[in-house]
């Protein structure tokens, strides 16, 4: 069972490095943490014969999303946490009904759960060797996306576009203006 | 091959942490990078089930989760970047009024 052990491997390092983005105090650490997180998802990904995302994965998260993020804890200059400012403002340590509301996100692994035990074919593998080669065809991905997908694709480009003007204009100077 | 159930509840780990990231953590910075860990969680279980299904279709829905993510990640710092230069804070307990 190589296999199983590269996938225990990926996803213990993904669920370790994601709880400790959670974990860190410093924001620094957070992103460097999640670009390993997304090391291990790409891994997964190859493991699921899809190479395209896989490859996507490290170029468009790890390399264009996460050093936004790293640009901007470092224009911020990080700023130290005050912890005892930061935990008498948590959620949980606030009375009534902000208590309660937080405690809700406990009731969405009790759902997960309960979905899980309704499902009836966890067990069976994910799909064959026999189709690997036409689901892991980037040829073919391509075909589909520029095809079946070309009205989706191309709304895309709109979205950037207006996602690059809301940018510059939140983050410009307002004394410039 | 693996089963399916492994990657999916290995998506919902992920997706749980990252819930309870956005609850829990009073940086504006982490709550966006835990949003970014859900999106992940969910891109895992949309290429294990498009790759069950054996058709191309949840890996083309994952490129534009992708693109969705980085339009929101390049927004979203930005509005991060406008509070801080008007709070010097990244709590976002210090953004409790509509206008200042």
């Amino acid at each position: 069972m190589p296999e199983l052990v590269v996938f225990y491997l990926f996803a213990a390092l993904a669920v370790g490095a994601s709880a400790l983005v959670i974990g860190q105090r410093n924001p620094m650490y957070s992103v460097l943490l999640l670009i390993a997180s997304f090391g291990a998802l790409s891994g997964l990904y190859i493991q699921l014969d899809a190479p395209f995302v896989a490859v996507a994965q490290i170029i468009i998260y790890a390399g264009a999303i996460m050093v936004l993020f790293l640009f901007v804890v470092m224009l911020l200059n990080a700023p130290r946490e005050d912890a005892a400012e930061w935990d008498r403002t948590h959620p949980l340590r606030q009375p009534g009904m902000t208590r309660w509301g937080s405690l809700l996100a406990g009731l969405l692994i009790v759902q997960l759960a309960l979905a899980f035990n309704k499902m009836t074919e966890l067990s069976t593998p994910v799909g064959t060797r026999a189709d690997a080669a036409t689901v892991s065809s980037v040829h073919e991905l391509g075909r589909s996306l520029f095809t079946r997908h070309t009205f989706a694709f191309e709304a895309t480009s709109i979205l950037i576009l207006v996602a690059m003007v809301g940018a510059v204009l939140l983050a410009r100077r307002e004394d410039h203006a | 091959m693996i089963p399916l159930g492994h990657y999916l509840v290995l998506s919902a780990v992920l997706f749980s942490i990252g819930a309870a990231g956005v609850f829990l953590r009073r940086n504006l910075i982490t709550i966006l990078l835990s949003i970014e860990i859900m999106l992940n969680a969910v891109n895992l279980s949309f290429v294990a089930f498009g790759r069950a299904a054996g058709d191309l279709d949840g890996q083309i829905i994952v490129f534009f989760v992708m693109t969705v993510a980085a339009a929101e990640a390049a927004v979203g710092l930005a509005l991060v970047i406008a509070l801080f230069r008007h709070k010097e804070s990244l709590n976002p307990d210090a953004f409790t009024s509509l206008k200042w």
